[in-house]
Parts: C-alpha cells; structure tokens; sequence
C-alpha cells in the first residue's frame, strides 16, 4: 500500500468529515446554549439542500442557493424557537425533544407532498466540476471546495463567539442564562439567534451536500445519526469538540474503508463507544453537564 | 425480558381483548362470503426507504394489470383487489405484512417485495402456508431447491442471466475488471454472477470492495478502486445507492480511466443524477419503453400505462409488477378461479408475452424464461426527448441456456 493511496484516502475522509462538522456544529450550539436535543436537524439539513437547489435553480447560479438557503432557513429555524419551542423551556429535556422528532416527520412529508419522494439531480456548479491533479492522484474539485468553505465558517464562527461582543454575550448566555437577564440583556432574542444559527448550519450542510449525493426526502436521516455521533465523541455542547470529532470520524471512515471497507459505517460507533467508556462526557465535554 | 406474560391472569384489559376477538370470530362467517366474491392479491414492497422510487412504479403497473382484468369483467365474474401493503425494505416487517395479509385479509395468492433479501422472507411465510408467491425482484437463491417450494414463482431476471448478458456486452478476454458491491444478498449474488461470466471470457479480477447497504458516500472507496487500475468497474447495487456510486466515481474522475458498468440500470436513478453522470454507463434490464419500436406488446403496454398514468411511461421495475400480477391472473382465468394447485398448473404451462416478448415459468424452478436487454445511457446531446434515456445495446432472446441448470440448482430432473 503505497504513501499516495494512504494521503488520497485522508484527503477523502478530511472532506467527508468538513461536511459532518458543518452539521455536528448546529446541533451542539443549539444543545450547548439552549439544552434542546434538536431531533429536526437531519430534516433541516434535507431541508437546507431543497432550498439550495431549489434557489439556485430559480436564480440560475449554486452561489446563490449556497448564499441564500442557510439564510432563508435559518430564518425558518426562528419560526420554529419563536412558535413552537419556546413554550418548552424550563421543561423536562424530553419535551422539545419530542417535538423536534414529531417535526422531523412533519418536515419530511411535506418535502415528499411538495417535491416527490424520489431523487433530484443537483448538478455541481459548472466552476468546479472535474478533478484536480494533485501529483499523487486526481481529487474532485467540488471536495476540495467543501474542505476550505467549511474552515472559512468554522474561522469566522470562531472569531464572532470569542472576539465580538454579541460572542460574549452568547458565552455567557450559555453560562448563566438568569445573571444575563439581571443584567438587563434580552435572553430570549439571544436564543432565537442561536437556534436560527443551528438551523442554518444544518441548512449549509446540506446545499453542501447536495452536489455530492442525490437530493432525496430521506437524506437526513442518516446525517442526523452521524451529527448525534460527532457531537458525543465531541462531547455534547463542545464547539471545539465538535469539530475534532467531525474530522475524527471522517479520517477513520476514509481509512477503515481502506482495509476493511464493510466496516466502513459501523467504525463510527465503534470509535463513539470506545470515548464514552474512556470519558463518557465526550473528548472535549464537561463532565456532568445537563445544560 | 420481564417474564409477566407467563403467568395468566384475567384483567380487564384481557378480557375485553377476549370478547373483541370472540366478537371477530362471530363476524367471520360474513367476511368468508365475501372472500368468494372478491380475488384478492397481497402486494408488500418497499414503499418507503431507499428503493421507494421503484416500489411505486411496481404498485402502480400492478394496479394497471389489475384494472385490466376487472374491465373486462374481471376472473369468472369475481373483481380482482390489490392489497398494497408498505414492506420497509425489511425482511422482517416484510414477513409480518405478508403474514397478516395471508392470515388477516386472507388473499389468495401474493406477488411482490423488492430486494433478493426481502423476498426470500416473504417466500418463507408464503411457502409454509401454501400460498402462490410471484416474486418480482432479482434473485438466484429464490430458484435453489433449498428455497423453492411449488408455490415459489420467479418473474424477474436473475443475477445469474442479466450479468451474462451485461458482461457479453462490456467484457473482453484479458481485460482487468474491479468491483463496487452492495454488501447484502443482491450484491452478493450479482458479483458471483460477474466472476462466473469473467471467468467464461477470460478477464481478469483485480480487486472488489463491499461497501456497507444504503451508504450516501462512495468516495472513501475511489481512491482504492482507481488504483487497482480496472479497464472495467462493475457497481453492483441498487435503488439510491447506484445514483449515489456512479455521481461520485464520476466525481472522482473514474469514467475517464474506465467504464462504468452495472448489472441492472435503474430508469429511475438515470433521473435522479441526470444525462451527463449516467452518460456511457452499460447495464441490464428486463424492460424499457424503448422497446416500442421493436415489440407489439411493448407499444401496447406503454399506451396501457399512459393512459392510467397522465401519460406517464413505465420503467423496469415497474414492468415487473405488471407482468408479476398479470401472468398470475392469466393463469386464474385458465384455473377459472383461485384454487391454489390449479393456479400453479396453470402458471407451470402459461405462455404469456405481456411487456416485451413471450415469456415461460420453467418447470424445475419456477423461474420465468425471458428476454434480457443490454442497455447504454445515452449522451445529453443524443437524446430526442426527456424519456429517451438509453441506447438497447442487446435484446437477447429468452431460453433455457441462460439459466443455470435444473440439477445445478439441486432440483430433481
């Protein structure tokens, strides 16, 4: 087994992860700051890459769909915490998660009345179809794009939580959600942003995606299962954990699929139980933190 | 598990179960009446999950092939109902449909399920109780003596004649062939059909990979695959993964290194991932619409379906349900009613041609004799419509040779 298959293969699990981080990262903000486990994530991913084709269609240019979509259903993701999960707070953690799951089919069946159950082709933008030449082996275009957007977000995520005002407020939000109303900051308008913030990322993930598989009612079913892996090898409401565990998995799917490719799937919940029997709060978690 | 059931004790919730199934049972007689009126087929398939797209259209020429019996007065003046029942793409849940539907809704006769794996459990229910089953996906295990039963009938091609068929198209003597294959009974089975017609050809095997069932991403598995160096990469799965492997081995650049071939191209899929993705694929197919051009009872069945389908085509899979149904009631119009042992008479002698060319259950196994078509996805330029998806590469016709032997597959001859 030569040195190139070897970088090739890590290449390909690095992409595979950076969609996995986009999509893990909602859903650990959302739990982090708001305690909501967000059953619909898988569904607003799905939904994400619908709207994404569907704008960019509508406006004949994926730059568009990829600008527009994780805006437009971000601003859904408000609709939802301002109508429906809002009135869950201070509950049981069972009741907006509950909800979500209830949503998740409302979510999936009304994109199967609208769209049909089958597959649609979402074409790759015309800049960046075809592979690129690496010296040691040829990678799609398209992949390479996804790795440097998603470190694009991640950086200025990064930069708007620990170096701006509004970050600090979310911080602390996060922290002590009682002290910050004392103090006279409107928590309820931060937790509208953060769950938009959530659900616009899922949304991101999955214009991503989209150009990569077929678009299909079910395809976040599948993302759900993965982003709930990721964030609790992560450890559950850890940002920085989020994103280590995303690329984690992707590596180790990419080189499990190597040697011993049936495993390709069952290596993530294999690596997922070996962290919580070592440190079941997650790599990055906090231990007993209920949020 | 908690062991409380074992213990019997008469509570309320027991004893009103008890007088709603005492009142059932007192209803019977009435529901037994009707039983004569109506004939009714059990049709479990996988009406959600990743081969959905293909489940409906097998429903809806089901349906077709059910209609048309019933306007013409249906079978010895009884109507026909299709009992559509949602088998999740599990064996299990499959199981228990086909269980209930024999059992509950008492049907006569069920056609059906959409996966190698799938239909050998409903072949289990439908075997032990006696009841004709028509299956209506790929499989070879379902002709080994081991699984069949006389009641066991096969429509659909098997792995065994449709990668003779693919493989006489795209392979030659000393070509190095690599496989991508689903992990699951129908990947398994299509990848020994491969490796036998190779080693008939004389090409060579350089390397297969199994990749986990209903798996969204294939590009962990690229690199390997490109540097096995195949002139020939041979995908073998189905539904939503097909779309899935052949977009992303294009992604990776794979067409312009090898050929894409699969055992059975999926009209639906070819849709879903558009002209350019499938452009130059090579792969089986017991039906396409295109047929029309060169058979009567293809014109005739398209013309059929777009006239009950808002002039809709119909597809492969979907020309299964119809020829699955309809040659079952051929044989109930000639056993004139449902009685189980003239029904498979009938089925064992039928000669029908109701899609493409005439077709035959062969005594042995019970698997339908029948044409196999080779097809190649044509290029976005060269099509003259939005249906005019593949170019028929082969149409072979059906016969005897293309199936394994009866004592090969351990029926007495």
């Amino acid at each position: 087994m030569d040195l190139s298959l070897i970088i090739m293969q890590l290449l390909s699990g690095i992409a595979l992860g950076a969609v996995l981080v986009i999509t893990a990262l909602g859903l650990t903000i959302v739990f982090g700051m708001l305690g909501v486990v967000n059953f619909a994530h898988g569904a607003l991913f799905m939904i994400g890459a619908y709207a994404g084709l569907y704008l960019a269609s509508l406006t004949g240019s994926f730059w568009w769909g990829l600008l527009l979509a994780p805006i437009l259903i971000g601003a859904f993701g408000m609709l939802i915490e301002f109508v429906l999960i809002r009135r869950l707070y201070g509950r049981s953690i069972d009741d907006p998660l509950l909800l979500t799951f209830g949503l998740s089919y409302v979510l999936v069946e009304g994109v199967r009345i609208v769209f049909g159950s089958d597959g649609i082709p979402f074409p790759t933008p015309p800049q960046l179809i075809g592979v690129l030449d690496l010296g040691i082996g040829f990678f799609p275009r398209y992949r390479l794009f996804v790795i440097v957007l998603v470190a694009v977000v991640l950086l200025a995520l990064w930069l708007t939580l620990e170096k701006t005002r509004v970050g600090l407020i979310v911080r602390a939000g996060a922290r002590d959600p009682t002290i910050m109303q004392v103090l006279g900051v409107d928590i309820g308008r931060v937790w509208l942003a953060i769950f938009g913030l959530g659900v616009g990322l899922a949304a991101l993930g999955g214009v991503l995606a989209g150009p990569m598989r077929s678009v299909n009612p079910e395809m976040g079913s599948l993302v759900l299962a993965e982003a709930f892996v990721v964030t609790v090898i992560g450890g559950l409401g850890s940002i920085v954990g989020a994103v280590v565990a995303g690329l984690m998995v992707g590596i180790s799917i990419s080189l499990v699929a190597l040697f011993a490719p049936e495993m390709a799937t069952i290596v993530m919940f294999a690596l997922m139980a070996v962290v919580l029997l070592i440190r079941p709060q997650g790599l990055f978690g906090v231990r007993g933190r209920t949020a | 598990m908690p062991k409380s059931g074992s213990t019997p004790k008469v509570t309320r919730r027991t004893a009103l179960a008890g007088l709603s199934a005492s009142a059932a049972l007192l209803a019977m007689p009435r529901l037994g009446r009707a039983a004569d009126e109506t004939i009714r087929i059990g049709f479990p398939t996988p009406l959600t999950g990743p081969f959905a797209a293909e489940a409906r259209d097998q429903v809806k020429c089901a349906e077709l092939a059910v209609k048309l019996v019933n306007d013409k007065g249906g079978i010895g003046g009884r109507k026909v109902e299709l009992l559509v029942r949602d088998d999740k793409l599990n064996a299990g849940e499959a199981a228990t449909r086909t269980l209930e539907l024999i059992e509950k809704d008492k049907v006569h006769a069920v056609v059906g399920a959409l996966s190698s794996a799938v239909q050998l459990a409903v072949n289990e229910v439908t075997r032990a109780r006696g009841v004709i089953y028509v299956s209506i996906s790929q499989s070879d295990t379902i002709n080994e003596a081991k699984d069949f039963s006389k009641y066991t009938f096969h429509e659909a091609l098997n792995p065994h004649m449709t990668t003779a068929a693919v493989a006489r198209q795209t392979l030659k003597k000393g070509m190095k062939v690599a496989h991508l294959v689903a992990d699951y009974a129908y990947g398994h089975e299509m990848l020994r059909g491969f490796k036998r017609a190779q080693a008939a050809i004389g090409a060579d095997n350089v390397g297969e990979i199994l990749h986990p069932f209903g798996a969204a991403d294939y590009s962990t598995f690229m690199p390997r695959l490109m540097s096995m160096r195949p002139d020939v990469l041979c995908i073998s799965n189905f539904g939503r993964d097909q779309a899935n492997a052949i977009k992303q081995a294009v992604d990776f650049g794979v067409k312009q290194q090898m050929k894409i071939v699969v055992p059975v191209i999926l009209h639906n899929q070819r849709l879903a991932v558009g002209p350019d993705v499938f452009e130059g694929v090579v792969g089986g197919a017991n039906y396409y619409w295109g047929l029309e051009a060169q058979s009567k009872s293809a014109a005739s069945f398209n013309a059929a379906f777009k006239a009950a389908n808002g002039g809709a085509i119909p597809t492969d899979y979907g020309a299964y349900g119809y020829s699955g149904v309809g040659s079952l009631l051929a044989a109930m119009q000639v056993a004139d009613g449902t009685d189980t042992d003239k029904v498979v008479d009938a089925l064992e002698k039928l000669q029908y041609d109701l899609t493409k060319s005439p077709q035959h259950y062969r005594k042995c196994d019970h698997q339908s004799v029948q044409s196999v078509l080779v097809l190649e996805s044509k290029k976005k330029s060269a099509m003259a419509g939005d249906n005019d998806l593949f170019a028929i590469l082969a149409n072979d016709t059906g016969s005897d040779d293309m199936l394994r032997s009866c004592s090969e597959l351990g029926h007495a001859t």
